[in-house]
């Protein structure tokens, strides 16, 4: 049976936008793009700069804020001191951070159903 | 050999000399901007199928190599220590070779950083080559200034931004470049530059100048200017823009990503810019892979900063005309900083990594008692390094030093584990001694360890500093293949 209009479902970031990082010293830049324009007020409204920021706590990243660019639909997050020392220092095998995107995509945010759907 | 090759099989065409080519008869076509490569490292036959377009066009074109990281320069100062011809990206021949006839027929001029830390060596290195293609009369131009190793002292400059680690080490300093603008590049186009050797520039730059000197906009025309930066930013990564880390089987597929088809963009002389893609290639040209290029290693959207202009995209629009073609508007620029960025690069400390592999039953406790077993080598031994386990396939690349995620990872059990112990430190022997833990374990590990590998390697650190203008003043040596003989 569908479900009402107003119902919303939980998935990964992934399911309804993509991304890309970037690094700069020891800080990565990681855009975040709905496929769907509607679903940028709903993930404007949920992929809040603490919720990236903790995604991150592990790596000791200290600060996080989030670029909306409404015209483009997309957000930029950048996150500081994420990269363990950048990539001239730190002893990660990624040390540019590029594979951070799909962290960010991991994450999870309710959407209406009717957008997830077509 | 006195014939030209023509190895784009394209029929030769009329087109129009861009060194005479300032505004006028040609501002009504759209100028070509032309990436064939977006790093050190990328696939070289990409600019292959790029010139080729260009040719069949038949409109006025440029073509771009952009091939320097930000250590790469340092690498490459390293290569030149070792051999004075040297330290110019290594690829460059191989990049070239198959390009430089039709370029130079097409009156197709080519802009690179491949220079890297010796544009004088890489000039002769081109000007050999094109002796070689039978093209004696192709037009070479040095750019010089960027490196200001031994002009400028650093140390009465104040840091702009630094790696932690950094000790402030004069001795140790291997590179110090200044990210330095259009304006030598444009010098040189206008000088009937057919190949442009440059060291560090800007990246937006090596687009920039092409719309510059075949439009006559002037270098305080920020909206131009900001067209210009932002199809550099767009096109400087290669394929990045056409499909490059954006495919992803199932979700995001693009046709044939064996053969990415790089960039070209269309701009008119009123700042018209529209992204596009080589002709008969793979990859894809689309709103998704125009705002992730655009938005990479981004910060703030208001402040791109270039030497030539600071670009806004903030009112940014995009609009796709068609398969492949993505018109981008609403560009925005602001007056250009008053200090150029030099970055100098430092011999750092040495990087240690040993890897195995664990497969099959109880891969993962093996794995978790092997990365444990590592760590405790080295606390016995107390080498003076700095160090970490990963366990590939469980967790790495987003995990912390501490190993966090894999130590806490309650998932289900891989097929296959590679353990991997990275050590830093700035003794060499007790890094490598660290990463040789890793090769004791082909027999000293868990049943079943296999496929030892451990390497040493030499890092670079890196300081950025704003320094004025004045203090970068730059050079252009045009000469003929001919006479650089």
């Amino acid at each position: 049976m569908p479900g009402d209009a107003d119902e919303t479902i939980e998935v990964p970031l992934y399911d309804v936008a993509h991304g890309r990082a970037g690094d700069k010293g020891n800080r990565c830049n990681m855009s975040l793009i709905p496929y769907r324009p509607e679903l940028y007020p709903v993930l404007a409204e949920q992929v809040t700069e603490a919720r990236v920021l903790a995604l991150f706590a592990h790596r000791g990243a200290t600060r996080c804020t989030r670029h909306d660019l409404p015209k483009l639909h997309a957000f930029n997050f950048v996150v500081d001191d994420v990269l363990e020392g950048g990539v001239n220092g730190s002893l990660n095998l990624d040390g540019h951070g590029k594979t951070h995107s799909f962290r960010l995509l991991g994450l999870t945010v309710r959407v209406p159903r009717a957008l997830l759907e077509g | 050999m006195g014939r030209e090759p023509d190895h784009a099989g394209i029929a030769q065409r009329t087109r129009p000399d861009p060194a005479g080519g300032t505004a006028g008869a040609m501002s009504a076509a759209p100028f070509l901007v032309g990436n064939g490569a977006g790093f050190s490292g990328d696939r070289v036959d990409a600019p292959i199928p790029v010139v080729r377009t260009l040719v069949a066009r038949g409109l006025p074109a440029a073509l771009f190599l952009e091939v320097l990281g930000e250590r790469t320069v340092a690498l490459a100062q390293l290569e030149r220590r070792r051999d004075p011809e040297l330290g110019y990206e290594p690829m460059l021949e191989r990049l070239l070779a198959p390009i430089l006839a039709d370029c130079h027929r097409h009156r197709i001029p080519i802009l690179g950083n491949f220079g890297a830390a010796n544009p004088p060596a890489a000039g002769r290195l081109i000007a050999a080559l094109a002796r070689r293609l039978g093209l004696p009369e192709l037009r070479i131009a040095v750019v010089t200034g960027d490196d200001v190793q031994g002009s400028i002292d650093l140390g009465a400059l104040a840091v702009h931004e630094a790696d932690a680690s950094l000790p402030a080490d004069a001795a140790r300093l291997v590179a110090a470049n200044a990210y330095i603008g259009a304006g030598p590049l444009v010098e040189a186009l206008r000088q009937g530059a057919d190949v442009v050797v440059a060291g560090r520039t800007s990246d937006p730059a090596l687009a920039i100048a092409q719309l510059l000197h075949h439009f006559g906009w002037a270098a305080d025309d920020w909206e131009k200017l900001a067209v210009g930066a932002a199809c550099g930013h767009l096109l400087e990564c290669g394929s990045q823009v056409s499909g490059g880390v954006f495919w992803d089987p199932g979700r995001k597929d693009i046709p044939d990503p064996a053969d990415i088809g790089f960039p070209i963009a269309e701009v008119t002389a009123e700042g018209g810019l529209v992204v596009t893609k080589a002709d008969a290639t793979g990859g894809v040209v689309d709103l998704r892979t125009v705002k992730e290029q655009l938005l990479y290693e981004l910060h703030d959207p208001a402040h791109y900063i270039t030497p030539d202009v600071v670009l806004d995209i903030t009112g940014c629009t995009l609009e796709q005309l068609g398969p492949d073609r993505v018109a981008v508007r609403g560009l925005r620029g602001r007056p250009a900083p008053e200090s150029l960025k030099v970055t100098a690069c430092f011999e750092g400390s040495w990087l240690g990594e040993g890897e195995v592999s664990v497969a099959g039953p109880n891969a993962l406790g093996r794995a978790r008692a092997t990365a444990e077993v590592l760590l405790e080598r080295l606390r016995r031994r107390a080498l003076p390094v700095r160090a970490r386990v990963d366990l590939i396939g469980v967790a790495s690349v987003h995990d912390s030093d501490d190993g966090a995620l894999w130590r806490g990872y309650d998932g289900p059990e891989p097929p296959e584990i590679r353990i991997r112990l990275a050590a830093e430190g700035t003794d060499r022997g007790a890094v490598d001694q660290a990463a040789r833990e890793a090769l004791a374990l082909l027999c000293c590990g868990t049943a079943g360890t296999g496929g030892a590998r451990w390497r040493v390697t030499p890092r670079i650190l890196t300081r950025s500093y704003l320094v004025p203008r004045a203090l970068v003043p730059t050079g252009v040596t045009l000469r003929t293949a001919r006479e650089m003989n």
